[in-house]
């Protein structure tokens, strides 16, 4: 084959394989051609602002995950006092310090024996007068962050896949401590929030006094102090139905919790009320079983998120099946079994962004932005074909594949189609114009100035590729800033501008190039250029 | 077929002139933004937005008679037959603090349904809390700004610092001269107005770079000839072009105008506007300046320096620019005789 064929042929690859992935999965679907299935999952997919959905920002409250290490430890630390009979008071101050006072001098030792084996995490000060301050130290806190938003993420995760959304987005966001979820097609944002944002923290708990309608009431055996080991929690539902929150004495610690559940589903109670059954796995149930077997009369607190939903009497021993009821409706309680199956929060979350568009809004703005686009592209292919005549094919032919290419790209990249990447369409069609426009009007002036046809284009398009190089290499640079500094739209604007200058060198130079060459490639003396 | 053929516009001539306009634009523009503030968007300043299609038609003043108790504005929104209301409802530092940034939706539900309007429905809502209205404009503009930066050092590393230095401020232009008409006509800034920003600049500095191109070109064949004659040339030679490549840009970007729809209006205006300032700065300000921040010792009348303080100040800007650049003086008709 001839250097020209070889250049067609190279034209002719590229045409198939970027219209094959780019614009023919869109035109099967749209049309109901067939389309194998590695093809269609890579159609390019519209962005919220165009499809409807809810977009939610929400920012995970890290120090949530730093106080109950800081409680967690402080704990410990006070238990291992207690076991070596030291007689001081650990108090928690913030979310990352605590401290220790009454260390009496003469057992200083054992206290920083205690110390050192329960609290590494953490930068004990000097002691005055036996009182320490203990604050976390800084990597752990930072570690422990990190951990958090992860965890979050996840579970954030898997309960988006649990409603079933198509094609959701969980990631994390600009600022470290941030989430951001988009779940297009979605349009009960308050349900999604609703699902995404309870903590989920299951706490199955032994109630030591109580129900009863006061604080002050269950307190009373205990002399009106809470017991070191205990916390008085009150009761939502009940509340709800009309009288006033029963109280709760209960063990801080529980016998069994959310993250020994196997599985939640929705069922009926004995009232024929929707409530949420669950299994426990292996350890779960073995400690339930115990804890029930040993427990046979009392009741035992069903805790979800430090609110006792309910609490049952301990009829006997049970294995790995429990109920929780509480006058759900059916959507509640099917969206505590999604939460629960999902797994706890690690920490709260407070929404920063929210953002829901309807699909017929998002219908409209995609409609008139496609339709507004193609008039004015019809408009430019009018006028090159006015003003370059039979070049201006060459010029049309080379602005089309530079979309088409576009389009490929974007689809094999997973790209996102947004209004902002519409503006970077429309910077690459233009830009476009630009290149074919300059390299014409260079040619015309070789020509004027006397050169031969074939010359005239030759050194129209070596002397404009020079331009053409620095004007796009300035498109990299400038892209490649919007990426690492912008966030979501503007970093879809970037992607779809880099791929755009790509796309643009490639069909201005080497694709109109090769067309001209095939039309002047069977004459040898070529009189004039219809430019 | 020719639009121009072998003009002979001397462009810089017009360059005072040029710049006074420029200068009276972008005042004013300041003026209003400095009385009346640039509206932002809800995704910068932090807000609700509600997008609620009615069945019937209603007037923006039946909605301020049934949302009098709280602060709000409204607008029409989308075609007029769509019956489609815009409110807005400023957010506050507490409602984020609290957690529930999404209160005031149910609240305009309400009170739209205890005032008896026709039936409706919420179409659309976006909720922005300060915190990330905030971090989006600091990022925005850091993304801008500093894409033109590196662009300005491309430039200069290609061309000429002076030409880098011309193209910067001419882009700053462009970007003034833009806020001035966002601000003239009352278009507040969104994402999607950055994003048209950007755009704008991109072909900036597309425009500069191709006009540069030419002068080197130009300055390489004829090395005798003063850089202000080579500069004029190379703006004939691509006013062709510049004339062709904003137009279509232009005719695209007012279809979008026309027919894009309520949400791609203020971007399209900005690319409008953009076009506009972006054409115009490429022909008379962003050479203007070039040559005045410029002076090589071979090219020395080429210098246009005016008398004083301005002169003082392209002397500065020029010292500044770079190592070799050597401040002359030439009498003002004598740069004349040499540039006709």
């Amino acid at each position: 084959m001839s250097n020209l064929q070889w250049k067609l042929a190279l034209c002719a690859a590229v045409f198939i394989v970027f219209f094959g992935v780019g614009v023919y999965p869109i035109l099967a679907t749209r049309y109901n051609l067939p389309a194998p299935g590695w093809l269609s999952d890579r159609q390019l997919k519209l962005g919220l602002d165009l499809k409807g959905g809810v977009h939610l920002v929400m920012r995970v409250q890290t120090d949530d995950a730093l106080r109950v290490k800081t409680e967690q430890d402080s704990g410990r630390l006070q238990e291992e006092l207690k076991r070596r009979s030291v007689p001081a008071t650990v108090a928690i101050q913030d979310v990352t310090t605590f401290r220790v006072d009454g260390v009496p001098p003469a057992q200083d030792q054992a206290f920083r024996q205690a110390a050192e084996q329960e609290s590494i995490d953490f930068e004990r000060g000097t002691g005055t007068n036996g009182s320490y301050t203990f604050a976390m130290r800084p990597n752990i806190a930072q570690a422990l962050r990190e951990e958090a938003v992860v965890q979050a993420r996840q579970t954030i995760e898997r309960r988006v896949n649990e409603l079933g959304v198509a094609e959701p987005i969980v990631a994390r966001h600009s600022a470290a401590d941030q989430i951001l979820v988009q779940l297009p097609g979605v349009s009960d944002v308050d349900r999604a929030k609703e699902v995404i944002g309870s903590p989920g923290m299951l706490e199955l708990k032994l109630v030591e006094q109580g129900p009863s309608p006061s604080r002050e009431d269950v307190l009373r055996t205990t002399g009106g102090v809470v017991p070191p080991d205990m916390e008085v929690l009150s009761g939502g539902r009940e509340a709800a139905a009309g009288g006033g929150p029963m109280y709760y004495l209960v063990r801080r610690v529980a016998a069994v919790t959310g993250q020994d559940l196997r599985s939640a589903r929705v069922q009926l109670d004995e009232n024929n009320m929707p409530a949420v059954g669950f299994t426990l796995n292996a350890s779960g149930s073995a400690a339930f079983s115990r804890v029930t077997g040993e427990n046979v009369g009392r009741y035992l607190a069903i805790v979800l998120d430090k609110t006792v939903q309910s609490a049952p009497t301990i009829n006997s021993r049970i294995a790995g099946d429990g109920q929780i009821a509480g006058g759900f409706t059916q959507e509640e309680a099917q969206n505590l079994a999604l939460i629960l199956r999902s797994g706890a929060l690690p920490a709260t979350l407070t929404y920063l962004q929210q953002q829901t568009i309807g699909p017929t809004l998002g219908a409209d703005s995609i409609r008139a932005g496609i339709l507004a686009s193609l008039a004015g592209l019809l408009l430019i292919v009018a006028f090159l074909l006015v003003y370059y005549k039979l070049s201006g094919i060459n010029a049309i032919v080379a602005l089309v594949m530079n979309l088409i290419i576009l389009l490929g790209m974007m689809a094999y990249a997973g790209a996102v189609m947004t209004l902002p990447g519409i503006a970077g369409f429309i910077l690459t069609i233009g830009i476009g114009v630009d290149s074919n426009v300059l390299i014409f009007e260079r040619i015309k002036e070789e020509l004027d100035a006397g050169k031969g046809v074939k010359a005239a284009i030759n050194s129209g398009f070596s002397r404009v590729f020079l331009t053409l190089v620095d004007t796009h290499i300035a498109g990299f640079i400038a892209a490649a800033f919007l990426f690492q500094f912008g966030t979501g739209p503007i970093r879809g604007f970037a992607v779809t501008l880099t791929f755009g200058l790509i796309s643009n060198l490639f069909t201005s130079t080497f694709i109109s190039k090769a067309l001209f060459e095939a039309v002047l490639s069977g004459r040898r003396q070529v009189q004039a250029l219809s430019i | 077929m020719h639009i121009f053929k072998d003009t002979n516009f001397n462009f810089l001539r017009w360059r005072w002139q040029a710049m006074l306009l420029s200068a009276l634009v972008i005042g004013a523009g300041f003026f209003v933004i400095l009385t009346r503030g640039i509206p932002l968007g809800v995704e910068f300043s932090g807000g609700t937005n509600l997008i609620i299609r009615f069945t019937a038609p209603v007037s923006e003043d039946q909605i301020r008679t049934a949302l009098q108790s709280i602060p709000f504005e409204v607008q029409k929104y989308g075609e007029p037959e769509s019956n489609q209301m815009l409110i807005r409802l400023p957010q506050t530092q507490q409602a984020e603090e609290a957690g529930n940034l999404s209160a005031d939706v149910p609240k305009v539900d309400q009170l739209l349904k205890a005032a008896n309007m026709p039936a409706f429905k919420i179409e659309g809502t976006e909720i922005v809390g300060p915190t990330v209205g905030a971090e989006l404009r600091r990022q925005a503009i850091y993304a801008t700004l500093l894409s033109m930066l590196g662009i300005t050092a491309w430039i200069a590393f290609r061309f000429r610092v002076s030409f880098a230095l011309g193209s910067i401020i001419a882009t700053f232009h462009d970007v003034f001269v833009t806020l001035a008409l966002l601000a003239f006509f009352g278009y507040e800034m969104s994402l999607n107005v950055i994003a048209a920003m950007l755009t704008m600049v991109g072909y900036s500095m597309n425009d500069m770079i191709v006009i540069f191109d030419r002068v080197r070109e130009n300055t390489r064949l004829q090395k005798r000839e003063p850089l202000e004659t080579a500069i004029n040339t190379s703006l004939n030679q691509t006013l062709t072009r510049t004339l062709i490549t904003s137009g279509t840009v232009f005719i695209s970007v007012m279809a979008l105008f026309l027919f894009g729809g309520e949400v791609l209006e203020g971007f399209a205006f900005t690319m409008l506007a953009g076009t506009i300032a972006t054409t115009y700065s490429g022909w008379f300000i962003a050479p203007s300046l070039a040559i005045m921040l410029s002076s090589k010792p071979s090219a020395a009348p080429a210098r246009a320096v005016a008398d004083g303080a301005s002169g003082a100040r392209a002397k500065g800007e020029g010292a500044g620019g770079g190592a070799l650049e050597q401040p002359s003086r030439k009498s003002k008709s004598q740069r004349k005789a040499r540039a006709t």
